[in-house]
């Protein structure tokens, strides 16, 4: 008698359509839960990724108190190899978002308003480079990395991603002894079978592969009916999201590979749910005589 | 020899021993009737042959091998060998007559083809060709009893224990299920069977009383400490 290859006599020997009424319900619940916060978790990962890709060669070329010298600033560095563009930011965007942060206050105030110029290196490139040659023209120029400024956000966004897999893991594991008490259940129900069975010398695997087989259907019932509605949810929220991803310039909010690991989850979820069922039954078997 | 018991002693929980200081052999081929007293133990001492209880002291041999404490993955195909038809019948309720019948083969691994014309035939024989798909809450006391004892019997077991097999049927079917039991006997294969009517005894030659009280046994014919004879002779 294996799982996979069972004859209709050998179905018959468990009553019923299902192990019990309320395991696939369960199951889909789980599922679905799981499947979400595995959903939000690898579009936070993809998103820190994404962020810290575009992040990771762009710089700002700064002159403190430079007013009015921002195209200079800009040609100081403009051909070398290691800068793929350089654009100077007008100085009305400076003293516009200047004033965003500092108020009104700041047009009458003094203030030293700096020459700024947004650069993109070529990947790999040695930023320390780009900036000595600004250095020859302008000595108190600063070439920064908007990676540092974007470190935290970066940093809590992967934060997030290691907890929703950690809560997809405590999901897994509440369903997991969900099964180990549906089985236990089932045992308890068949009690007459099974002891008729070992008595014509059925083995502990023969036993096993019956409820095993039960609580493998049972799961996948309940894993595709979990997985298709957060499916149809998922493509609900990532449908509208995906204006604002193209506005944002980011693509798709994750990748194939998560979208793959994504419609595994229900499947591995039944394997799970299979091998935990053949678990329980072998060891509570190993409790009788 | 088929069986040997040292020394055998049993207690359920923490109550006085049910069986105590069993020590006999069985032979490959003999026919014992066990009786005894109701709550004597006679059940009891069927489930230790059928490997269903293991005994809280002494030893068990079986098929060539001690059986004490064995593993439990080695005791499957040992019951293989041992047919049994239960006091309380214990046929599976949601399965058919043929179903409960054919279990013992389809747990060897047989085929359904190769398995339909045995059951259909053990069902005959018995009597219940016609209620063939019926589930056993629809069978009488009698016809119960009948699938449990072609299930016992359907995989030619070497060892049959039947413990009141004939408590639920008249005396004709009783009779035809003696001598099934008996012509098996003589095929080879050995015979314990546990019941209160002692008629049984004198319709099968050979057969050997062996009766059992206080957890002990005694064997008024001798049967224990003499292995019989071969049956004809036995009989003659
Ligand atoms: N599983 C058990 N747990 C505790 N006590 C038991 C158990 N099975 C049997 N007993 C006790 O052991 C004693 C022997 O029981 P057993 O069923 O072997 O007797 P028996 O000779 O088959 O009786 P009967 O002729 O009525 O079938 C009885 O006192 C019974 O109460
Ligand atoms: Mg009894």
């Amino acid at each position: 008698m294996s799982v996979l290859r069972m004859s209709a006599a050998e179905r018959r020997l468990l009553p019923g359509g299902r192990l019990s009424g309320a395991t696939p319900w369960l199951i889909a619940i789980m599922t679905f839960v799981m499947m979400l916060v595995a959903a939000a978790g690898l579009t936070v990962s993809h998103g820190a990724a994404t962020l810290e890709d575009a992040s990771a060669s762009r710089y700002t070329l700064q002159l403190p108190g430079g007013a009015g010298k921002e195209e200079a600033l800009a040609a100081s560095i403009r051909g070398l190899p290691q800068v793929r563009s350089v654009e100077a930011v007008p100085r009305e965007a400076v003293v516009d978002s200047l004033e965003r942060w500092l108020g009104a206050a700041s047009e009458g105030a003094d203030l030293p308003i700096p020459a700024l110029a947004e650069v993109t290196l070529t990947p790999g490139a040695d930023a320390a480079v780009v900036e000595k040659a600004a250095r020859t023209k302008f000595p108190t120029a600063q070439l920064s990395s908007s990676r540092s400024t974007l470190a935290p956000l970066v940093r809590s966004l992967r934060a997030l991603g290691w907890v929703s897999l950690g809560l997809v893991l405590l999901i897994g594991l509440a369903a997991g002894a969900a099964v180990v008490l549906a089985t236990r259940a089932a045992l308890a129900a068949n009690r007459s079978t099974i002891a008729v069975m070992h008595g014509v010398g059925a083995t502990d695997a023969q036993v096993a592969a019956l409820f095993q087989r039960r609580m493998a259907l049972d799961a996948l019932a309940g894993a595709l009916v979990g997985a298709a509605a957060a499916g149809g949810l998922l493509l609900l929220l990532f449908g509208a999201g995906q204006v604002s991803e193209r506005w944002l310039g980011g693509g798709a909010p994750i990748g194939p590979g998560a979208l793959f690991v994504l419609a595994l989850l229900p499947f591995a979820a039944t394997l799970i749910a299979m091998t935990v069922a053949r678990g329980a039954v072998i060891a509570t078997l190993r409790r009788t005589p | 020899m088929m069986v040997s018991f040292e020394g055998v002693g049993l207690r359920y929980g923490t109550e006085a021993e049910v069986l105590r200081d069993l020590d006999f052999t069985l032979d490959k081929r003999g026919f014992y009737v066990l009786t005894g007293p109701s709550g004597a133990g006679k059940t009891s001492l069927l489930k230790l042959l059928y490997l269903a209880q293991r005994p809280t002291r002494g030893r068990i041999t079986m098929f060539d091998q001690e059986v004490t404490d064995l593993p439990r993955e080695a005791l499957p195909p040992l019951r293989r060998r041992i047919g049994i038809v239960y006091q309380d019948f214990r046929l599976i309720e949601h399965l058919s007559a043929f179903d409960n019948v054919a279990l013992p083969l389809r747990i060897a691994g047989m085929s359904d083809a190769d398995l339909e014309q045995p059951v259909r035939e053990m069902l005959a024989w018995v009597g219940l060709s016609d209620r063939a798909r019926a589930k056993p809450p629809t069978l009488s006391g009698g016809e119960q009893q009948r699938v449990a004892i072609a299930r016992a019997v359907i995989a030619r077991p070497e060892l049959l224990i039947a413990d009141e097999p004939t408590g639920n049927v008249d005396a004709e079917m009783a009779q035809r299920l003696v001598g099934l039991f008996s012509g098996l006997n003589q095929l080879g294969t050995t015979v314990v069977l546990a019941t209160h009517d002692l008629s049984l005894v004198k319709q099968v030659p050979g057969a050997q009383l062996v009766r059992l009280e206080g957890g002990k046994l005694s064997d008024p014919t001798g049967a224990l400490r003499h292995p019989p004879q071969r049956r004809e002779e036995a009989g003659a």
